[in-house]
């Protein structure tokens, strides 16, 4: 184990942190904003990352694809908003869960049927191919570093949309109340689908990155929406905040995890042995920080209303 | 006896009569659909205990589903290889023994999870017995000993004292048996002192705590008899297949335990029971016709949900009545 | 004179920079109605949830029967013995009125893992149940869901309630909250002779009825208590008169 080696783990599991942080802002701006738990996030990723590899497979352009994932996703969030997800909002968490678990049904056969069960490819941008020398000579791709270079600044937006604007004042104010916020003379219905496809579009951004450092196929954003819910689950739902430290401390967990636990354990096993070990440990490991925050912090780091 | 009483009866012995018609005309493939019908509906009415009558939205009982389900799969491995167990202790190709002994490890686990879980409710609640079974999930899948991601096979199916386990019809009365012995647990834990402790802290937990009776208690011990009566589920579900793997910890398996309780009528006797056998008859006849039926699927359970809550339970026996 | 059931001494809780509870001593003998009164905002609320356990006082001292509770939850403060109603109504909805006192008879009784056997037809529970229904005048209504009760019959069940649990000292807050003249009248006579069984805290606004019953009266303004005493002390106390009855002095 080389320290190069180590910068560069730290270096991934900031960009997985990252992308996380995607998934998670929306999620928990959702919840935080209409009291909703959206199962069918992880699908708005899928679709933006489908968008993505499809039109840049069409045009030969990530860029446009990029553009086409933002849109996709937004569009389909405000969609299913309208659609389906308004109603939702005055029920009980059970009828939520359940509704947009048939969503996820719904969008993963709909995309199986329209793209077939083959995944699909998405090159890195040409712009942003190869790579740079970090300190001690190790390499790292820079599409890797432009990642997380787009989740600072997605978060930084984020701070300033909510803390700054007008829309941001408004989400404020259907946080702390959605009776005064109707009060205020604010149209909540276009409020919420606004919200609702801020947050879809987030995903479709995180799933087109990812798109072109993994295979898109279907059922991509599960995982990624489970790690997402543990992220929020350890900030704090309805934080912002809780969602970016989270997201920062599930990523660094999760890739050096599998990276020194079978380290660790070769100290007193056969390589072997501590290979197999320290991969089941690692899967589980993020887990095990959620259950420990948790014992002492049932509401999570940053919790909105503790 | 009340209208839901006999409706109730009415399904489950409708299976019964299905089951032996399918094996008067001679068809294994239907008794077959009949014995996942009382499977499924043995693992969503271990979950009704604590989500019907407890307002408990565990979305991960997969996890007890799939630890009866490996507790088959390993015992019987090892069983079957002569290879001892843990502490110089066999495996073993008992049922029975299979069936305890997934139980009281699934019962652990709830333990385990509730303790932690149970600290909090609502969506913290939903997302964190989410999080415990995937942990579960990525568990088996790094861990080779026992297939990983392939899974384990069983390769005869296990054994039950007076029966041959292997003939359709056998292997079905020993599951429906289980069912209504499933069932009959709900019932009387329904009506029972525990039963309205547990409903009364899903209506109000203030009130209860008001009474002098501690919401946490009663919560941890629903959680834990209901996973083990989904972990014996499990067992069975493994025995059908002859063959376990992952994906019975997934958490496609814990949403679909939550859509047979809410297709049939959450908290009713018998609809985890009539969410399943009308979830298997839509998987089946809208398989027939297209591979996509998922996406079918979907849709009607959107239409569920926003369209026609209550359930089977609430469309034939009407709204549920307490005393 | 007789050692007080509850014994509350230098009570303090703030948020922020809101003292809610700011340094209040209070006690509750047996045989009395110890009236507590003060205006909307004076942190009525935030003392009962203290005494009840449903919030933790930042310091002083809450003694019932001689023990201190602080350490104790809500629940394990009922199973001693304080005997709690809400402002707003708190019921189980689905239930029917009779299966809601039967719940308090049952956590009386400390038996809420039996598992088995039927609560209907558990005459232990369904016979006193029964007779703490009767003594509010709900009889008739025993088999109505609580949710499809009316108000003021919503608080005679909450009533009912606090006497099936055999409580030792009852918090009432704000019993008479939207009820008719009528039930108010009814429900005084009722408070009147319960006084006898156990000593009542008793947080209303119907000064009618406080007047009618209370043996002392305590008067809490922005989280103090600026006077405690018998009626006419009460009525005729000056401070008093300008906090809370408005007038000049």
């Amino acid at each position: 184990m080389s320290l190069t080696l180590l910068i560069e783990q730290i270096l991934n599991g900031l960009q997985f942190g990252v992308m996380l942080f995607l998934m998670a802002a929306g999620l928990t701006l959702i919840f935080g904003v209409m009291g909703l738990i959206n199962l069918a996030h992880g699908s708005l990723f899928m679709v933006g990352a489908f968008a993505c590899a499809s039109v840049a497979a069409a045009t030969g352009s990530f860029w446009l694809g990029l553009v086409a994932s933002l849109a996709a996703a937004a569009a389909a969030g405000a969609l299913v908003e309208i659609l389906v997800i308004r109603r939702l909002y005055e029920r009980d968490h059970l009828d939520q869960v359940l509704a947009t678990f048939a969503l996820i049904l719904i969008f993963s056969e709909g995309t199986r049927w329209v793209f077939g069960s083959f995944p699909l490819y998405l090159d890195i941008p040409q712009l942003l191919s190869g790579a740079v020398h970090l300190p001690g000579g190790a390499q790292y791709p820079i599409y890797r570093l432009a990642v997380i270079g787009v989740g600072i600044a997605v978060a930084v937006g984020l701070y300033l949309l909510i803390g700054k604007t007008r829309l941001g004042m408004r989400i404020r104010a259907g946080e702390s109340d959605r009776e005064m916020i109707g009060a205020l003379g604010i149209d909540i219905g276009t409020l919420y689908t606004l919200v609702f496809a801020l947050g879809a579009a987030l995903a479709g951004l995180a799933g087109a990155m990812v798109g072109a450092l993994q295979s898109v196929q279907v059922g991509m954003g599960e995982p990624v929406l489970i790690l997402a819910f543990v992220v929020i689950v350890i900030g704090g739902i309805g934080s912002i905040k809780g969602a970016l430290v989270g997201s920062i401390l599930v990523g660094l967990t999760e890739t050096l995890g599998r990276f020194l636990l079978p380290h660790f354990f070769g100290l007193f096993m056969s390589n072997s042995e501590a290979a197999t070990v320290g991969a089941a440990l690692a899967s589980m490991l993020i887990y095990i920080v959620m259950a420990l925050i948790l014992a002492f912090r049932p509401q999570g780091l940053f919790a909105a209303n503790a | 006896m009340t209208r839901e009483t006999s409706i109730s009866i009415l399904i489950v012995a409708g299976l019964l009569a299905a089951a032996f018609i399918a094996q008067a005309m001679g068809e294994t493939f239907y008794i077959t659909l009949a014995t996942r019908m009382a499977i499924l509906g043995l693992a969503a009415t271990g979950l009704n205990i604590a989500l019907g009558l407890g307002g408990l939205v565990s979305f991960g009982h997969a996890a007890f589903f799939g630890i009866g389900g490996y507790a088959a799969g390993i015992l019987a491995t090892h069983a079957f290889n002569s290879e001892p167990l843990l502490f110089g202790l066999p495996g073993t190709n008992q049922m029975i023994v299979i069936w305890i002994t997934g139980a009281i490890a699934a019962a652990l686990v709830a333990v385990l999870i509730g303790l932690i879980s149970l600290r909090t409710s609502g969506v913290y609640f939903i997302m964190i017995t989410l999080a415990f079974a995937q942990m579960i999930y990525y568990f088996a899948i790094s861990w080779p000993a026992y297939g990983g991601e392939d899974g384990l096979s069983i390769y005869v199916r296990n054994a039950f004292p007076g029966t041959n386990t292997l003939a359709p019809m056998s292997f079905f009365l020993i599951c429906f048996a289980l069912l209504t012995l499933g069932l009959i647990l709900f019932a009387l834990m329904r009506d029972s002192r525990f039963g309205a402790a547990l409903q009364a802290g899903r209506q109000n937990e203030t009130r209860l705590a008001a009474v002098g009776i501690g919401p946490f208690r009663v919560r941890l011990a629903a959680f834990v008899i209901s996973a083990m009566m989904t972990a014996l589920a499990g067992a069975l579900f493994a025995d059908l297949n002859r063959f376990v793997s992952p994906s019975m910890f997934s958490w496609h398996m814990s949403g679909e335990l939550i859509v047979l309780i809410i297709l049939g009528g959450v908290g009713r006797l018998a609809g985890p029971l009539a969410g399943a056998i009308v979830y298997v008859l839509f998987e089946f006849a809208l398989g027939g016709i297209t591979e996509h039926w998922q996406f079918f699927l979907g849709l009607i359970l959107l239409a569920v949900v926003l369209f026609a809550r209550g359930g089977v339970m609430g469309l034939l026996a009407g709204r549920a009545r307490h005393g | 004179m007789a050692e007080p059931i509850l014994d509350i001494r230098d009570l303090r809780k703030s948020f922020g920079a809101l003292k809610a509870t700011d340094g209040v001593s209070l006690d509750l003998k047996p045989g009395e109605i110890h009236a507590l009164i003060g205006p909307n905002g004076a942190g009525k609320s935030t003392l009962i949830h203290q005494i009840a356990g449903s919030l933790q006082p930042d310091s002083g001292e809450i003694r019932f029967e001689g023990r201190d509770v602080k350490p104790l939850d809500v629940a394990a403060r009922a199973r001693l013995g304080m005997g709690r109603t809400f402002q707003v109504s708190s019921l189980a909805p689905e239930f029917s009125a009779l299966r809601n006192v039967m719940l308090a008879v049952q956590a009386r009784q400390g038996s809420s893992f039996r598992f088995f056997r039927p609560v209907m037809h558990d005459r232990r529970l369904t016979e006193p149940a029964k007779e703490a229904l009767a003594r509010v005048g709900l009889s008739d209504r025993a088999d109505v869901p609580a949710a499809e009760l009316s108000h003021g019959e919503r608080r005679q069940l909450e009533i009912a309630i606090a006497l099936a649990l055999g409580a030792k000292a009852f918090l009432l807050d704000e019993p008479m909250a939207g009820m008719g003249p009528e039930g108010s009248q009814a429900l005084t006579t009722f408070l009147d002779g319960l006084r006898a069984e156990a000593p009542i805290l008793l947080i209303e606004h119907d000064m009618d009825a406080v007047f009618a019953l209370a043996d002392r009266i305590s008067v809490l303004v922005y989280g103090r208590i600026i006077a405690t005493g018998t009626v006419d002390e009460i009525r005729n106390h000056p401070a008093v008169r300008e906090a809370y009855l408005g007038e000049g002095a």
